[in-house]
């Protein structure tokens, strides 16, 4: 049974870190790259041995009304994978960076925390278990914002704590009504005992979560602790952050509390399409106006989150592909766009655009690969983020959608622009770059060219022959609403 | 019911304290008086009218007894608050040490 070690081998790595590294950042550094290296083989090879099946664990032998479960059909392998991929890269590019920032081996334990977390969110089938790894991975979270130890670091790491707090309260809440009405805290059995409940009780509880988990995603009414975190954060850290945190907090859960649980109340999935929408166009109207290239990325991170909600909103097996697949190709995607800026801030000192030049000749993996990047983002076909955004907008019309298939479109156009801006100051500018403050290593670009190719080859996803077994069967058990009870209680 | 609605009440002050206070103690403060909220109507949903413990005793029959999961759940969620409220204290005194000062509103380098 692989299914525990998702949680015991970052878990584990971090506290070997913190006991026999004796304060060496190379075992640290070592034991981390293992660990994450480990976690997607077996991610990667749970995901294809897999196909479709759904596998439970009972914790302890307890059996599932009594005890915890761990849950793993193909939305959380998809979801594993995706987390193992990026740390992995995260890590290779963290090798080089951290040491410019400090050399410590505090920063791989709280990252392996962080991991440990995030796959605990995804691999559980327990609602309150889910809420204490989530809380595991916001403290890693919080700490790792503040890494830098600036004024500036340490007021967007309070703002997100205490945001991250009142969200947590809200998740509690919830669940404690929950409780109150099923007496069950296992997620497929709360889903069966609710359906013969009162529909109002869905609705408080569904309100709740949303309130929640809408903070964690960063939707567009509550997306203000967002851009200070993810602009503060080291960049592999950022990358993590934007790239997967606030999509197994904030997307997976709603994915799997609204559709898997709750069984897709339809009023839920019109608050969905709104929040989108709003995401999408006032995410990329602030981005447009930024001069600091991490604040810019981070309202990018808003708005295509709005995409993602989108393509949840609209209820139907092509809007979710198109969700599922925008999940994956946007962590791809907007990892390497913060690797970029991480890389420029340390080649050249800032993060102001307006302060740096052409570095193609100097930086060339780090230009060319954030033009890959910025041209996925903005949807220009052949990269994934083209696929993705075609199948969300194409699904909105069918779903008799139109004007949402239209602020889509919208918002491409001005995600466009907004790249465009970066790349004209930002690398490909006329005026050339001054001398480079310290030289950008293997592992950086390394990490940058691998999420490059990864950005050409994911769009392979859409191809018919493997998307049927890449993106339908995660697609099969989010639209089986109701299916995830019986393959979880098997009967 | 009236507890209810008091526990409700509570979690609203303690909203209400984060959304508008302007010092850093106060925030944490509030963030505090959020979570007892939280926890006490976890408990609040456990808890039986005339209802024992809930343990058996030779002995002893077989009564009303409250639920003790709530019970459990509600130890967590108080270690988890209590390390939240570490952090937060934590950054407050680096950030006062940074600023020499505790209120936000003078302190404010990220807008927007």
């Amino acid at each position: 049974m692989i299914l525990p070690y998702f949680v015991i081998i970052p878990l584990g790595a971090a506290f070997l870190i913190v006991l026999i590294s004796g304060r060496r950042e190379t075992v640290a550094a070592a034991l981390s790259l293992a660990a994450a290296a480990a976690l997607t083989v077996l991610s990667v090879y749970a995901f294809v041995v897999q196909s479709g099946e759904t596998l439970v664990y009972s914790l302890g032998g307890w059996k599932i009304p009594i005890g915890i479960c761990l849950v793993q059909d193909a939305l959380s392998s998809f979801m594993l994978v995706m987390v193992s991929l990026i740390a992995l890269t995260s890590l290779i590019f963290s090798l080089q960076y951290i040491r410019h920032l400090s050399s410590d081996w505090k920063y791989y334990a709280l990252f392996m925390t962080l991991v440990a977390g995030m796959n605990g969110v995804i691999v559980t089938g327990d609602l309150f278990n889910l809420f204490v790894f989530m809380e595991i991975a916001l403290f890693a979270a919080f700490a790792l914002v503040a890494y830098g130890s600036q004024a500036h670091e340490f007021e967007a790491a309070f703002k997100y704590a205490v945001m991250g707090g009142i969200s947590s309260s809200l998740i509690l809440v919830a669940i404690a009504v929950v409780y109150g009405a099923t007496s069950s805290l296992t997620m497929a059995t709360i889903a069966r005992t609710l359906t013969g409940k009162d529909p109002f009780l869905v609705l408080w509880v569904g309100g709740l979560f949303m309130a929640g988990f809408g903070l964690k995603a960063a939707a567009m009414p509550f997306h203000a602790w967002l851009p200070d975190a993810h602009s503060s954060a080291p960049a592999p850290i950022s990358a993590m952050l934007s790239g997967v945190l606030i999509k197994a907090l904030g997307i997976y859960t709603l994915i799997r509390i609204f559709y898997n649980v709750l069984g897709a109340p339809a009023l839920f999935l019109q608050v969905f399409l709104v929040l989108g929408a709003v995401s999408i166009i006032l995410g990329v109207l602030l981005a447009i106006g930024q001069w600091d290239i991490k604040r810019l990325l981070a309202y990018h991170s808003i708005s295509q989150i709005g995409y993602i909600l989108l393509g949840m909103g609209l209820n139907t097996t092509l809007g979710m592909a198109g969700a599922v697949f925008h999940l994956f190709n946007h962590a791809v995607f907007k990892s390497l766009l913060f690797y970029n800026a991480g890389a420029l801030e340390m080649a050249l000192g800032t993060r102001d655009l307006r302060d740096m030049g052409n570095v193609t000749k100097q930086l060339p993996v780090t230009a060319h690969s954030s033009m890959v990047a910025s041209l996925s983002i903005s949807g220009i076909p052949p990269f994934n983020g083209f696929f993705s955004k075609v199948l969300i907008i194409v699904a909105a019309v069918q779903a008799g959608r139109p004007l949402f298939a239209l602020l889509a479109v919208v918002g491409s156009l001005l995600t466009l622009a907004s790249f465009m801006k970066v790349q004209r100051y930002g690398l490909r500018g006329e005026r050339p770059a001054g001398a480079l403050i310290e030289p950008i290593g293997g592992g950086m670009n390394a990490a940058m060219a691998v999420l490059a190719l990864l950005c050409l080859v994911s769009s392979l996803m859409i191809v018919p022959g493997i998307r049927e077994w890449t993106l339908d069967p995660v697609v099969d058990v989010i639209m089986g609403k109701g299916q995830y009870i019986l393959s979880v209680l098997g009967k | 019911m009236t507890l209810y609605v008091l526990c409700f009440a509570l979690f609203l002050v303690g909203l209400y304290g984060i959304l508008t206070k302007r010092d850093l103690v106060k925030i944490i403060l509030a963030s505090g008086i959020m979570g007892y909220a939280a926890n006490l109507l976890i408990v609040l949903i456990g808890y039986r009218r005339d209802a024992v413990y809930p343990i058996l005793e030779p002995g002893k029959e077989a009564a009303v007894m409250v639920d003790p999961l709530p019970q459990a759940l509600v130890l967590t969620s108080i270690v988890i608050e209590l390390g939240i409220t570490a952090l937060l204290v934590a950054l407050a005194l680096r950030l006062y040490q940074k600023n020499k000062t505790f209120d936000i509103s003078k302190t404010r380098r990220l807008a927007g």
